[in-house]
């Protein structure tokens, strides 16, 4: 077999367990002896990522697909949408409400940093319907 | 004395094959076969969760005696601090430090007098520009194991500087040498009287030095008695404790870190507190920390497995024995240099042991292979298996060290499908 699938229901009701896939993927990829950058750089992706899915968009699916030379982030969402990509990843650019910041959250870095880690990001997105970015870390 | 690296070890003869052990183990070190627990020895960090957990006291601190070093012309005790909170109506380290001596030894060297100065040059330290932050202790050697065992990209974050025990030996040795120069290095044996399982392996094993200066390591609950029935022999301590505030306060959780003067510091202790915080330093999320304390007790050391006193007590008393102390009473007067002679000679390494292969191609296959097979299993997590979850049952399986039949919980589905 030439790849491994991690599947996450990312649970969009209950905020305090955000973060636990990347926990999750950090373990696997160490065991499967991923380098200390490529890890950090995935892990930091999809914790961003997660975050993103249950502050906005009620949660989601997140897949997560190990190559021998990439590793691909699939997060998908049946939120409300992105209007405006290009300000969305805008640094500093947030919508997160109140009570999330006041967690630290809501910096305005969750998009642009999930761009800085990864070596290719891809945002499709319909308001109303839902958000799906995909991301690959190479090898 | 037992030559196996590890403390913690397994009476088979007490052990009832429970699972109490293997699911609390933080490193999944521990599985149940035949009726009884097996530790993996290469990944076990000798925290002594698993002793303090057996219902049926099957789990043991393996630990040198006294009587093991008659061989010696010169026995140096090294007491941790933690010993001190271990006795009652106490409101002299005096009082126990002379009672060691009573019990046979030569001398004493309080590990809290290198505590001290430990603390004065990881302030030092601290300084340095471009470190890693947060630097994390390196004083529990059960965390700095399990730091190169299950986050291994942590290494960097490590405090390169002894760990007090080990420059207590090392100061305790010259001071030994410089009094009697009748005496070679050879003749001392410098012996810790240890509040854990862990610094018993690490004397043993050592981790950041080659060899420890450190003889053998001695438990606090095994010299206990024999110390608390001198004492009430001694009339007149002698004056021979060196110790201030700073070195006391490293026996419980947060004594290292407020030592260091700033306030953007963590304390963490219990084994599974730690290794939240581990994930939240791998993730970036504490980076305006200068610098953490973990360990892997409940209390810090006064928690651990080789005490005799329930921790919170243990720290009540020392915190009126360190009444009207100094607040330091080791300190160095040079410049503001990190002297070599207190780093660490070895670098803690990166295990590699929870690795599936070494090739990156058959890791993926095995963990396809594992994540298909753990699909499979309940998800209860119940342990009857012998593997502390499923999801370890699973790369037990694919590892050739368990097979699909170990689930009961499947065995039964499959009993009572051909049995109606």
């Amino acid at each position: 077999m030439d790849k491994v699938n991690f599947h996450f229901d990312i649970d969009g009701d209950n905020f305090t367990s955000a973060g636990e896939a990347s926990v999750r993927i950090k373990k696997m990829l160490r065991e499967m002896g991923f380098t200390p950058e490529i890890i950090r750089r995935v892990s930091v992706a999809m914790y961003e990522g997660e975050i993103n899915m249950v502050i906005h968009a009620n949660g989601g699916d997140a897949d997560v697909n190990v190559y021998c030379d990439r590793i691909e982030i699939i997060l998908s969402d049946r939120g409300p949408g992105i209007p405006n990509i290009e300000l969305a990843m805008q640094e500093g650019y947030s919508t997160a409400p109140d009570n999330i910041r006041s967690l630290g959250f809501g910096a305005g870095m969750g998009l642009p940093n999930m761009k800085r880690y990864t070596d290719d990001m891809t945002i499709e997105s319909e308001v109303g319907k839902g958000t799906t970015i995909t991301m690959t870390v190479n090898v | 004395m037992s030559h196996n690296k590890h403390s913690v070890t397994l009476d088979i003869s007490r052990c009832k094959g429970c699972t109490n052990c293997i699911k609390r183990c933080p490193t999944e070190a521990i599985r149940v076969r035949d009726g009884h627990a097996i530790i993996k020895e290469d990944h076990c960090i000798d925290c002594g969760e698993c002793i303090r957990l057996c219902p049926y006291q099957a789990k043991k601190a393996t630990y040198d005696r006294l009587e093991d070093f008659s061989g010696y012309k010169f026995k140096i005790a090294l007491p941790a601090p933690a010993m001190y909170g271990q006795f009652e109506e106490l409101d002299d380290v005096d009082e126990i430090l002379t009672a060691l001596l009573a019990c046979g030894f030569d001398a004493v060297f309080e590990v809290s007098r290198a505590a001290e100065l430990i603390t004065e040059y990881t302030r030092r330290y601290m300084k340095k520009e471009n470190l890693p932050k947060p630097i994390i202790s390196s004083a529990c050697p059960a965390i700095v194991r399990l730091i190169s065992l299950r986050f291994p990209y942590l290494v960097d974050h490590l405090l390169p500087i002894m760990p007090p025990i080990e420059y207590a030996a090392r100061v305790a040795r010259a001071e030994v040498l410089r009094e009697h120069p009748e005496l070679t290095d050879e003749d001392i044996c410098v012996l810790f009287i240890s509040p854990c399982p862990a610094k018993v392996s690490y004397v043993r094993n050592p981790i950041g030095v080659k060899k420890s200066a450190v003889t053998g390591t001695l438990a606090i609950s095994d010299i206990y008695f024999k110390v608390r029935s001198k004492r009430k022999e001694i009339k007149f301590p002698q004056q021979l404790s060196q110790t201030g505030i700073i070195g006391l306060n490293w026996a419980g959780s947060g004594g290292e870190a407020t030592s260091l003067l700033t306030d953007k510091y963590l304390a963490a202790d219990g084994i599974e507190n730690c290794i939240k915080v581990l994930d939240e330093i791998e993730h970036g999320t504490l980076h305006d920390l200068e610098f953490v304390e973990l360990n892997a007790c409940i209390g810090g050391c006064v928690g651990g497995a080789l005490n005799v006193e329930n921790p919170f007590i243990a720290k009540a008393r020392l915190r009126s024995l360190r009444k009207y102390l100094p607040i330091s009473r080791n300190r160095v007067k040079d410049s503001e240099t990190v002297p070599e002679e207190v780093l660490l000679t070895e670098t803690v390494g990166r295990n590699t042991t929870m690795r599936l292969s070494d090739d990156r191609m058959t890791a993926i296959a095995k963990m396809a292979e594992i994540e298909q097979i753990y699909k499979e299993l309940p998800h209860l997590d119940c342990g009857s298996c012998g593997a502390p979850n499923c999801h370890a049952l699973a790369e037990d399986i694919v590892k050739g060290e368990a097979t699909r039949q170990d689930c009961l919980i499947q065995l039964r589905e499959h009993y009572g499908q051909d049995n109606p």
